[in-house]
């Protein structure tokens, strides 16, 4: 039987053993494993996720992607718990068809940012356990990836990892996108063949380590043409 | 709630002669991870005043938010500025009902009061968020004009001073603060001994790092300095010292 103790920490389970009695309370959040990833390049972006969902030591399901298709110019892609997932999707979407209507036109990403972020900040005190990250064309038609904590804070980067495995993808994007804690390296902007392969890659190291993440990735490349979703296999164990 | 929100940071504001310094790093940290390493912790809410942050991230963005649009919509009725005195009560007691709550926000207010003149009532709203000539370099050190520092939480605390530092890494920049802070200093002395601070708690603090941002507020309203890797700022520490840590050389003020 599942309790709130199970989920002390996000994606560790308790040791079994007596220590005493202790409250069982519901939880009303449960982690369901994940890792999303978005790059943006000059004129891309790149929203890329596993598809497996997981809860303790089970797998729901090997197809669950993670990326969700909000305009034709932005793509959502959220991990953490996968009913407040579906749950903020949903709001989204009504949002985004209610912004419409009311101005005629198709909201841009920094909108859609800059909603997102009120969205989830109105559930300040009961927040939606969802690290969100948007990749997406700016109105210049420059890649843009806004990053998110779940309770609204956010703002633009030029890539992101969030999930369960983004402590692990963070710091080798910060080396191979942004150079960092290397010396005399010429800095040669990134094209988007590389960073799609980039992206295999980084996805392919983090299925090797992290048990919440494998079964396949979905990469959503967002250009000005539209967007293109691919599907590579990961390691299923 | 199994997981944790970006938090952990330096930031510090005094006034000197010359005006106001407002600091801060850059790192925003959530738990033991990096959430971000470039985040901006000092925000302009108009052009004499800059709010330093402290805490949970989103709530300090959308207090920040909830603040410029207040001092606008007064600034639109009253058809003049807000003090900032008038602006630290107005926060504070808008964060009042949630008190006890686990909202965490400190921020520090700093900026300029101009001087109340007749002319500021028949300013039209053209003009009421564009400097005029009758910005001097000099002011009268009267109580309700020039420089002001006001620190507001959401505990309820609004306090006045001459010297803010807030979050995990203030104990730090107290320190250093503390030992060389004069009304006296020229502006690149206060820069300096600002910038120091943040870095010597960065150094410190395992929840502050990255870079540091820097804002002078005079009369004539704020300037930022170009953002800073402390990295940089460590290694030329590093060789200043010369390996030998016993012996204290004397250190670059007008570094830039």
């Amino acid at each position: 039987m599942l309790s709130a103790q199970t989920f002390g920490d996000p994606g560790k389970m308790k040791e079994y053993h007596y220590t005493g009695p202790v409250e069982h309370r519901f939880s009303p959040y449960a982690f369901n494993g994940g890792t999303v990833l978005a790059v943006a390049g000059e004129d891309f972006a790149i929203v890329a996720s596993d598809t497996r969902l997981s809860e303790g030591y089970s797998i729901h399901s090997r197809d669950s992607p993670k990326c969700y298709k909000l305009t034709d110019t932005t793509v959502l892609g959220c991990s953490g718990f996968h009913g407040d997932c579906l749950t903020l999707t949903k709001i989204i979407d009504a949002r985004l068809k209610m912004y419409k209507h009311s101005n005629n036109k198709t909201m841009t990403s920094g909108a859609i940012a800059a909603m997102l972020s009120t969205i989830l900040y109105g559930r300040r005190f009961f927040p939606y356990y969802v690290y969100n990250i948007i990749g997406g064309l700016d109105e210049e038609g420059r890649g843009a990836v806004y990053s998110f904590d779940p309770v609204g804070s956010y703002q633009r980067d030029t890539y992101k990892a969030g999930g369960s495995a983004s402590a692990m993808l963070q710091p080798l994007l910060d080396n191979q996108i942004g150079f960092k804690n290397m010396e005399g390296v010429q800095h040669v902007p990134l094209t988007q063949d590389k960073a799609v392969q980039l992206v295999k890659d980084v996805f392919i190291s983090a299925a090797e380590r992290d048990v919440y993440t494998g079964d396949a990735l979905r990469i959503c490349v967002i250009t000005k043409e539209g967007i293109n979703e691919q599907t590579i296999a990961l390691r299923k164990d | 709630m199994p997981f944790s929100l970006a938090h952990g940071t330096t930031t510090l504001g005094f006034t000197f002669q010359g005006g106001v310094i407002a600091a801060a790093d850059t790192r925003a940290s959530g738990g033991g991870l990096v959430a971000s390493p470039d985040v901006n912790k000092i925000t302009p809410i108009h052009s004499h005043l800059v709010v330093t942050s402290s805490g949970s991230g989103a709530d300090c963005i959308m207090w920040e938010r909830i603040l410029i649009r207040e001092i606008r919509l007064y600034q639109l009725r009253h058809r003049r500025r807000l003090s900032i005195s008038g602006a630290a009560k107005l926060l504070s007691f808008m964060m009042h009902p949630f008190k006890g709550t686990k909202l965490c926000v400190a921020l520090t207010l700093c900026g300029w009061d101009k001087e109340a003149d007749a002319s500021d009532c028949a300013k039209t709203l053209a003009d009421s968020s564009v400097m005029t000539d009758q910005d001097v370099m000099t002011y009268s050190t009267s109580p309700n004009s020039g420089p002001r520092v006001i620190y507001v939480c959401s505990d309820g605390a609004r306090l006045q001073g001459d010297i803010f530092s807030v979050g995990s890494g203030s104990p730090y920049a107290y320190g250093v603060l503390d030992t060389d802070l004069r009304w006296s200093l020229s502006e690149e002395e206060a820069i300096s001994l600002a910038r120091e601070a943040v870095f010597r708690a960065t150094h410190r603090d395992a929840y502050s790092g990255n870079n540091v941002d820097v804002f002078h507020i005079t009369a004539q309203g704020w300037t930022r300095r170009k953002r800073e890797d402390l990295k940089e700022e460590y290694y030329r520490d590093m060789e200043k010292k010369g390996g030998d840590m016993r012996e204290k050389k004397q250190t670059d003020k007008t570094g830039n």
